[in-house]
């Protein structure tokens, strides 16, 4: 009975939770879409989907998945494996919220409707609507299971039985922080949005008051001191490309999911070391390279600059002009680098090799000592540590 | 029923059926979109096609959530103490209503703009969650909770200057105003000046996306630009001739000063226009 779509969803990186869910089926319960299989979509796509760029992954789910309204000669059903499906049902209900689901109808009715809606749509006009059939890469990724297959908990007994057993772990999964470094990356978000917050502040200027008070002969004059925002502003450069890439996403989303926080936060990305250009967008690397002197333009002194990046390369990268793997640099890196350090009041270097490796590595020496010691390691500690360097 | 594209505004579908569903489930409605396309003007469209009357509350930095409830007003107090005022020993004299209170205390149905919430510090929708679900709030001076007669449809406007809490977030419906495309530009052209001469809106509608196209515009034009700068070659009366660029050269457009409103995209659009003269 539980929502396939939604664990599909979430398996795409949309943070769908079952009050979304809840309410798409309020709502068609309503009759908010009552008409079309494209209001459906519609109406979906406002429940579940938060954030713009959510949208095209939001799509491409959804295409996937209800492609199989279409061709009711689906594969075989089969069983979703047990440990993949409890790991994402465990964020998302409990048996309360269960029970509302069910009190609405639940999925199959949800699915029903929508062949109904589907088969009357292909009545009137062959070829249905757009979106179905619409290609996609799988949203299942590995197990590219067809979703009409998707059996879960049929059986009532069996479904009720297991909510208990979510319910247990998640108190385990608290208890081991090492099982999916979730809880740690949760930590180290705080430790951000803390080192995000110092400063801010509203208060009545006392003393000022009593001043101003005594001269307005006893009539209270109240004075404030103006408000100081989370002015925290970062500026990320990401050393990209070959071993970087996994830790880089990593602490990409550390800073989107703390970028609430932040007045400011901008991302440039460099390969091994900083030099004369920088780029915006991976992908699109030739399009969105800019001088690193603009970058130096463009983000004031107050922005903390942080580096992340394993600092493993033969260090002629950085001691030597021309000594860039990928293009002829006409000042070495270690240059450029000074140049940044030297612009910012802050910075920092955030390294994901493991720290007990940094000794045998010389370029990661090199680096260590034109960062004047400050680099840090990409653990919970070393974060912390980071941030306090960053915020002093 | 319910909200519908009008000849005023021109709303798609998709906004259509997101309006309803944040009506009928009774639940805000998030709007996000690039500046100038439409969102605060939607709620307007909104109150008018329900039938309802309209509380804006437009926040700006400094605004924070317990004001859109009520604020006590303890200098005015203490100057009324100071004075011999006998208001003075009623605490409810000096508790001004927010605009959510309002809404709370209104007999019919109302609209309630939010207006560029992100403007506001982080906490703000947070300290907003409860009220917004229950539709009531506690009013700690009087003892006193009002709730709200009739759950007012709110709809919330971001410019996506900073980014909005989950909880938050899980508590709307949520629709994002694509920037229209060139057919839809001229329906929205349509409906603001119905007598506009159809070559010279054609003209300008081929400019307008043409500058939107300028790689590295601090800020585009959006459809309050193109809008204001309608209306100026409309007063001047400008011939569509005049807005069209041969082959080689960029024009720069008349009165361009309307669809650019950044100095440095004026300089780099002049920039543009001058190299593009010089080649051709
Ligand atoms: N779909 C539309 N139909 C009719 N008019 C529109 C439409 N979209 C925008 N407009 C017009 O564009 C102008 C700008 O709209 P509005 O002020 O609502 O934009 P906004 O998105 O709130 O902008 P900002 O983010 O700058 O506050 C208004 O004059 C409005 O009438
Ligand atoms: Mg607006």
């Amino acid at each position: 009975m539980f929502a396939p779509f939604i664990l599909a969803l979430r398996q795409a990186s949309i943070p769908a939770s079952i009050t979304e869910y809840l309410a798409l089926l309020g709502a068609m319960q309503a009759g908010v879409a009552e008409y079309s299989i494209e209001d459906f979509y519609y109406l979906s796509r406002a429940a579940l989907v938060k954030d713009e760029r959510h949208l095209d992954r939001f799509d491409r789910v959804f295409a996937t998945y209800f492609r199989a309204l279409e061709t009711p000669e689906a594969p075989a059903p089969r069983d979703l494996p047990e440990e993949w499906l409890r790991r994402l049902a465990e964020k998302l209900l409990t048996p309360a919220e269960m029970a509302q689901v069910q009190a609405l109808g639940g999925f199959e009715k949800l699915m029903e409707t929508l062949r109904q809606r589907l088969a009357e749509q292909q009545g009137r006009h062959q070829g249905g609507s757009k979106w179905i059939g619409t290609a996609g890469t799988s949203p299942f990724g590995a197990y590219g299971y067809n979703p009409e297959g998707v059996r879960i908990g049929q059986a009532e007994s069996r479904h009720r039985r297991a909510v208990k057993v979510w319910d247990k772990r998640e108190f385990r999964d608290l208890d081991d922080a090492a099982e999916l470094g979730s809880r740690t990356l949760k930590l180290a978000l705080r430790r951000l949005r803390r080192f995000a917050r110092q400063g801010a502040a509203t208060e009545l200027d006392l003393s000022g008051t009593v001043r101003a008070t005594a001269n307005n002969a006893g009539h209270l004059d109240l004075k404030l001191v103006a408000e100081r925002h989370n002015a925290v502003k970062v500026l990320l450069l990401l050393d990209i490309g070959g071993s970087m890439d996994e830790h880089v996403r990593v602490c990409q989303d550390l800073f989107s999911a703390a970028r609430s926080e932040f007045k400011h936060l901008e991302y440039y990305y460099f390969h091994n070391c900083p030099y004369e250009r920088l780029w915006r967008s991976n992908h699109r690397r030739a399009d969105s390279e800019l001088p690193t002197e603009q970058v130096l333009r463009t983000y004031g002194p107050d922005y903390k600059l942080i580096f992340v990046g394993d600092a493993s390369m033969s260090p002629y990268e950085i001691t030597h002009p021309g000594g860039s793997v990928e293009h002829w640099n006409a000042e070495a890196g270690g240059v450029w680098l000074q140049r940044l350090t030297g612009h910012y009041r802050r910075s920092a270097w955030l390294n994901p090799l493991a720290a007990g490796r940094w000794e045998h590595s010389m370029s990661v020496g090199v680096l260590r000592h034109l960062m004047q010691g400050r680099m840090f390691a990409m653990t919970l500690a070393g974060i912390e540590e980071m941030t306090r360097e960053l915020a002093r | 029923m319910g909200f519908r594209s009008t000849d005023r505004y021109i709303a798609s579908r998709d906004l259509e059926v997101a309006v309803n569903a944040a009506v009928t489930l009774q639940r805000p409605l998030l709007v996000k979109g690039e500046p100038g396309t439409g969102k605060t003007v939607l709620a307007h469209e909104v109150a008018q096609a329900l039938g309802c009357r309209l509380i804006e509350w437009h926040i700006k930095s400094t605004t924070k959530a317990q004001q859109g409830l009520y604020e006590y007003d303890a200098v005015s107090r203490l100057r009324d103490g100071q004075l011999g005022d006998e208001r003075v020993h009623d605490i409810a004299n000096y508790i001004v209503r927010g605009k959510l209170w309002d809404a709370f205390a209104a007999d019919e149905k109302i609209v309630v703009l939010i207006d560029e919430v992100d403007k506001a510090d982080i906490e703000f929708p947070n300290d907003l969650l409860l009220e917004l679900d229950r539709m009531q709030f506690f009013v700690y001076e009087t003892r006193q909770t009002v709730t709200a007669k009739q759950r007012p449809v709110v709809i919330i406007t971001s410019n996506n200057e900073k980014e909005l809490p989950d909880a938050f977030l899980r508590r709307c419906f949520f629709h994002y105003i694509r920037f229209p495309d060139r057919e839809t530009m001229e329906r929205i052209v349509q409906a603001h000046y119905p007598d506009i001469r159809h070559d010279l809106a054609r003209e300008a509608l081929t400019v307008f996306f043409k500058v939107r196209d300028v790689p590295g515009l601090k800020k585009k034009p959006a459809t309050s630009e193109l809008l204001d700068w309608l209306k100026l070659l409309m007063v001047e009366d400008l011939p569509p001739e005049a807005l069209r660029s041969t082959e080689k050269h960029v024009l720069i457009p008349p009165l361009h000063g309307a669809l650019l409103k950044n100095e440095q995209d004026v300089h780099l659009f002049e920039r543009l226009a001058f190299l593009s003269r010089r080649n051709g």
